[in-house]
């Protein structure tokens, strides 16, 4: 079993995606436009013991896997958490082509689903497997010889196939993720107790599961109750984000709480200066003392 | 339990499925595509049963509701079947593309004492519920003008071929984006007697329009002004804002916060002071049963199915509430139509007339009389185009 970091880096900072404010989202998206601003913050996050990198599959997620494959001894053991799909590449596309159109959009080779299209017939089972396996081996072609040890399926596409009711794509990718990455699948979700009932039906076995953690239960469907009972009796990989519910709770506080929570392996935060990189991380060593060992000063 | 039917499977029809599945005190018994592969799919791996006919959907399952997710201009049909056949139905936005239809089917469902909603998802977003009520509470004294502004990366290139590129079908900019911040307008102001100066422009697509402006005047002396275009790269997805301007202050909200700046003058409510108020989403939002993509659109499925249970019809966004906003969207398609009110030739007669006043009083009967007969053919145009329009549209 691969072991994770307590503390992963994430990336919305990158993309202009900010849950508090437009103006602080576009102002990140001009910071960040050029490559070399996020490789910068990257390596700070880095140096400063933070290396594994959970990213969506966002094109210019590309061009950082690039950096790093190219420079190994600059990153001996950078890990990349890759997050599929880029959601809004999608839903962007489904308005635009419709659903069919989209997935042939972003296939890299259409031909059995354009057969399966033009013959009239309804897609087979193993036309679906084929789908899901088509589709999570277009995504992950960028990461191509980085290590990626955990790969996430993103909370639209979680939460959408879970509340349709289509569990079994959960157990198709799990099984795919093992066999073609050697990777341990994971799952990025809004409805913890819900999508851990689903997996636990499809017999995902231990998944990893990352999920809003934090004090105000701010987008933790079920309610804290709920999760705090899960994450004692579940047997499942706790990844906690958005504990600062988007700057709502003070960052001592949120960290502190969500630190005391039972069974959280991981921690993933955003940040976009060394200065905030190091106050979390070291507040997370104050919380996680056993875990988070001090940096050698 | 309610048991609901869903028709048209594409992104709204598969969120809604998904929104409602999970929620205990309803069911989705069926849905109903016209594509085999989607509904082969559910079938097979959901459980659901499915139909590629609404009617034998209707006759074939004990549904209490629907939930209609078709290309717009199937909406009416479908919900007059629904309405006919006893059911509550919650339709996606715009309602009908004929504000008269729309009418006639709110007051077949009032009649009927069914629950209607129409998918304003915005009017369940915590900011511009916020931004409402103070609205409402005369916080900011007497508006005088609401800016309504919605952008977003949908069509960014001259190709595109599902219904949504077509204005015929109900699709285009002013059917998919500015049907939403005009919605709002309609929920803070009401409906506008008049608009002016609307743009329904091309930037890429070929049949239909990228962007929309236009001038709206309510009773008063109020005034709005929309702002559209759904082919703006520069944002990551769509951007709906309102801003309105008081005796007392101003109000912006978009989806993640609402700023509120209050004058001296004002009598801030509990939470409020003088000068700067910002009210985040994390405050502002209420937590929802299930998440998918954003709670407003959980809200709004589950005030449905609230108001369903309680057997309240009205007013939550209710059929007459978006039959206002479609006679909106009616009168900027025919105001678009008519070009611009005023050309630098008018302008030049204006000036003369003002050049020659006081003029004698046969020369103004004259003027007048000739005003007249000039808006009289215009208004036969209008309504040539109209029903031109609605037989292109029947056929």
């Amino acid at each position: 079993m691969t072991t994770m970091d307590p503390l992963l880096f994430g990336d919305n900072q990158f993309f202009g995606v900010n849950h508090m404010s437009e103006e602080k989202a576009r102002a990140q998206a001009m910071r960040f436009q050029d490559l070399s601003a996020v490789i910068d913050v990257l390596d700070i996050a880095y140096d400063e013991g933070i290396r594994t990198f959970m990213c969506t599959t966002h094109d210019r997620i590309a061009a950082v896997a690039d950096h790093v494959r190219a420079d190994p001894g600059r990153y001996p053991d950078y890990k990349f958490f890759p997050g599929m799909p880029y959601a809004h590449k999608y839903a962007n596309a489904m308005t635009e082509l419709g659903m069919m159109g989209a997935i042939r959009r972003f296939l890299p080779d259409g031909g059995l689903f354009d057969a399966a299209l033009r013959g009239g017939k309804a897609l087979a089972k193993k036309d679906i497997d084929g789908l899901v396996t088509l589709l999570v081996d277009a995504e992950m072609t960028m990461f191509r010889g980085t290590s990626t040890p955990v790969i996430f399926l993103q909370n639209v596409v979680v939460d959408l196939l879970l509340g349709l009711g289509f569990d079994e794509a959960f157990r198709i990718y799990a099984q795919h993720v093992r066999d073609a990455y050697d990777a341990e699948p994971g799952f990025i979700t809004m409805n913890l107790p819900a999508l851990l009932d689903a997996l636990e039906k499809q017999g995902v076995e231990n998944p990893v599961v990352c999920s809003n953690i934090n004090k105000i239960g701010f987008r933790m469907c079920g309610g804290v109750d709920a999760y705090q009972d899960a994450l004692r009796n579940r047997s499942f990989r706790a990844i906690a984000m958005s504990v600062f519910a988007s700057g709502a709770i003070p960052a001592r506080e949120a960290v502190g709480w969500v630190c005391e929570q039972p069974n959280i392996e991981s921690i993933v935060f955003g940040a976009s200066s060394r200065a905030n990189i190091v106050s979390t991380r070291d507040l997370v060593a104050e919380f996680w003392p056993e875990r988070m060992p001090p940096p050698a000063s | 339990m309610v048991k609901i039917g869903v028709v048209g499977l594409g992104k709204m029809g598969l969120s809604h499925v998904s929104l409602v599945r999970p929620l205990p005190e309803a069911d989705v018994v069926a849905v109903c595509d016209s594509s085999g592969y989607i509904l082969s799919i559910l079938e097979r791996y959901t459980g659901v049963r499915t139909y590629s006919d609404f009617d034998e959907m209707l006759r074939g399952e004990d549904l209490d509701a629907v939930i209609i997710a078709t290309p717009s201009r199937f909406h009416a049909p479908a919900v007059r079947s629904a309405l006919d056949a006893g059911l509550h139905v919650f339709c996606e936005k715009p309602f009908c593309l004929d504000p008269a239809e729309s009418r006639e089917l709110a007051v077949l469902a009032r009649s009927k004492d069914l629950v209607t909603q129409v998918g304003y998802h915005y009017r369940f977003v915590g900011a511009f519920q916020e931004m409402k009520s103070l609205l409402d509470a005369g916080v900011i004294g007497d508006v005088s003008h609401v800016l309504a502004e919605a952008y977003g990366p949908v069509v960014l290139a001259p190709k595109g071929g599902t219904w949504r590129s077509k204005s015929t079908e109900g699709g285009g900019c002013l059917y998919d984006y500015a049907a939403h911040p005009l919605d709002l307008l309609t929920w803070c102001l009401g409906k506008p007697h008049g608009v002016s100066g609307t743009v329904l422009n091309r930037v890429f697509s070929r049949e239909t329009d990228d962007e929309v402006f236009s001038t709206l005047y309510y009773g008063d002396g109020q005034t709005a002004q929309l702002s559209v275009n759904w082919s703006d790269e520069s944002q990551r997805k769509m951007t709906t804002r309102l801003t309105a301007w008081g005796t007392k202050g101003r109000i912006f909200a978009d989806r993640q916060e609402c700023q509120v700046y209050l004058r001296d003058t004002s009598e801030p409510p509990d939470g409020y002071q003088v000068g700067w108020n910002v009210r985040y989403t994390t405050d502002l939002t209420r937590p929802v049963q299930f998440y998918v993509r954003g709670e407003e659109y959980s809200a709004q499925l589950e005030t449905f199915l609230r108001r369903i249970e309680d057997g309240v019809t009205s007013p939550r966004n209710d059929f007459p509430s978006a039959a206002d906003t479609d006679e909106v969207l009616g009168m900027l398609v025919a105001d678009a139509a008519n070009g611009p009110a005023t050309t630098s030739e008018t302008a030049a007669v204006a000036r003369a007339v003002e050049a020659t006043a006081p003029a004698p009083w046969p020369a103004v009967k004259a003027a007048s009389r000739e005003l007249a007969a000039a808006a009289a053919h215009r208004a036969g145009q209008v309504k040539q185009r109209i029903d031109e329009a609605r037989r292109r549209r029947k056929a």
